[in-house]
């Protein structure tokens, strides 16, 4: 039900999310997802992968501190008022949204959404209710 | 100026006796007073009456710090406490503070010592003295205070902060001798310039400025931008606060006041006196302190001593500015800073020793601390919000514990350059 996200801290430095893409590359490890949340100072690398233990075995052994979290990938219509269906049901349950992301998926004509809740169980379970897919692990080629 | 014909130009001769009298009963004194001391000196074999000119009194103990510390807080009070009028402490917050206790007859000595570094800056009844230093437990309000009410001048308490108070009080009042940190001092001068004030056509005169290192640069561009001569003070709270010593208008190095505090340079490592002219840490003995005398107490600066008739015409003996501190002690803002602190606040928030460094710099005129962090297990989070409530809670307990402003940045992991598998602490950037 529930995702496996990865994090990671980097200061705002030219070349530091290559690094990270790089060391995947090496070590085959595919990116599904990804969002960067950024200040002035630093930014948080938020990344799902199809091999989360070994993507995290493999951060850690470079001195890269990871923080893992759960996440929920819900499956919408990539059509105007899509997102709006869904967030509307989250909103009536004054369901709080701590960060999301969204990409599409040609040519399934869907779109791809990310959500960090404060309460995930909660979430998952108004979701459900209201007939929104919250897609497994496998869905989305994570192991 | 001299305040004080008699007892600023003492000829050398007289200078030595007067001292060794001093010295003589004040190590009958502490002796008989102070436990402390009768056991250190009983251990070395010393008997107060082995003392007969202040040549001997390299023969005798030094106090140090953790001296100080170990007999907090009334340990080292030579007299009972309805004797002690009034007490103040270091504004250093490592633990417990250093104490001074002062006597009717300190207050009165210090009071003279004050008016003496005023005199040196110029300083008549007819000043009006705006003293921006703190005032309470730190020595430095107080102490200007007592000497410039010694000489008669026109107090104005203002203390630190408030800069446009400061700025509307100094044209208002017509301030002629100003007191401060030399960095408040140049912040001052921005916040004036950035409301158009112009410096030179109010009738301030002189500055007795101290209590943190500053340079002969900065001297210059205080002068400069506030037109006004800029005088190096020197005090420190174990000996008595500000009014150890004071520079005279030639500007050749900061005039003890010897005929109450008797200096000497010794190798910090050995412990060995120094001959005059060499470099070292400063220690000084407190010849008339009454409530908290100290023997031979070792200040941590590091400066050499130039004996010698000035040209302003006293005999009493310079001091080179501080060219550093023995320990790892930082000054920033006048308020003294060790990293054990800081290191302290970071233990306390993360259960785990942290990496992380101290990087000084001076932005303009005010000294700015940034402490680097290293992110670790416990810091890290997927959300903004949690990084920079963790950035937050550090910079807020660091500022509770040391009193001043700082910065706190996260950094990668293994970004802070170690040697020997530990970091270097303390990044200091400052050009002095």
């Amino acid at each position: 039900m529930y995702i496996d996200q990865i994090s990671i801290f980097l200061e705002n430095r030219a070349g530091r999310i290559l690094d990270i893409t790089e060391i995947f590359g090496e070590n085959n490890i595919n990116i599904r997802a990804l969002s960067l949340a950024d200040t002035s100072d630093f930014g948080i690398l938020r990344m799902i992968v199809d091999d989360v233990k070994r993507a995290v075995d493999v951060l850690k052994g470079k001195g890269f501190i990871v923080k893992q979290s759960k996440v929920v990938a819900v499956e919408v219509p990539d059509r105007p008022g899509g997102l709006a269906s869904v967030l509307r049901v989250l909103a009536e349950k004054q369901i709080n949204v701590e960060y999301m992301y969204a990409f599409f998926e040609q040519p399934k004509d869907k779109a791809l959404l990310i959500f960090r809740f404060e309460d995930t169980d909660q979430a998952v379970q108004v979701l459900e209710k209201h007939g929104i897919p919250v897609l497994k692990k496998q869905t989305i080629g994570v192991r | 100026m001299i305040w004080n014909k008699e007892k600023e130009m003492l000829p050398e001769n007289s200078k030595k006796a007067h001292q060794g009298e001093l010295l003589k009963r004040l190590i009958r004194r502490v002796y008989d007073k102070i436990p402390f001391y009768q056991d250190r000196m009983d251990d070395a074999g010393i008997q107060p009456d082995l003392v007969s000119s202040i040549a001997d009194i390299k023969r005798l103990p030094f106090t140090t710090k953790d001296d100080l510390r170990d007999n907090y807080p009334f340990g080292m009070f030579a007299v009972p406490m309805d004797h002690v009028t009034e007490i103040h402490t270091s504004s250093g917050t490592t633990g417990k503070p250093v104490i001074g206790g002062y006597t009717r007859g300190d207050i009165d000595v210090w009071s003279e010592v004050m008016a003496r570094c005023l005199a040196a800056s110029g300083t008549t009844e007819k000043d009006v003295v705006q003293n921006a230093y703190g005032y309470g437990l730190f020595t430095g309000g107080l102490g200007v205070h007592y000497g410039a009410r010694r000489i008669g001048a026109t107090v104005v308490p203002i203390s630190g902060g408030n800069t446009k108070r400061q700025i509307m009080i100094l044209q208002d009042f017509k301030s002629t001798i100003l007191t401060c940190t030399p960095s408040y001092c140049l912040y001052l001068a921005e916040v004036g310039e950035q409301m158009g004030v112009d410096f030179s056509s109010l009738p301030l005169k002189a500055g007795n400025f101290g209590a943190e290192p500053w340079s002969n640069n900065m001297r210059k561009e205080i002068e400069r931008r506030l037109s006004l001569l800029a005088l190096d003070i020197y005090g420190l709270t174990e000996i008595i606060g500000p009014g150890v010593g004071n520079e005279c208008e030639y500007k050749c190095g900061v005039h003890i006041c010897d005929d109450h505090f008797y200096p000497e340079i010794i190798d910090p490592e050995t412990s060995e006196v120094l001959p005059y002219g060499e470099v070292g840490e400063l220690v000084i003995t407190t010849l008339t302190r009454e409530a908290t005398p100290l023997l031979r107490y070792r200040t941590r600066d590091i400066t050499r001593l130039i004996p010698g008739q000035c040209e302003c015409g006293r005999t009493s003996i310079r001091m080179e500015r501080i060219m550093g501190r023995t320990d790892d002690m930082l000054i920033v803002r006048g308020v003294n800073v060790f990293p054990s602190q800081i290191e302290e606040v970071l233990v306390n928030i993360e259960g785990v020793e942290p990496h992380y460094q101290i990087v000084l710099e001076r932005d303009g005129a005010l000294d700015e601390l940034e402490i680097h962090v290293e992110m670790n297990e416990r810091l890290i989070s997927d959300e903004i919000k949690g990084l920079e409530q963790a950035e937050r809670k550090i910079r807020d307990d660091i500022e509770s514990m040391l009193g001043i402003k700082v910065g706190v940045r996260l950094v990668e992991p293994k970004t802070i350059a170690r040697s020997e598998g530990k970091a270097k602490r303390v990044i200091d950037k400052r050009t002095l």
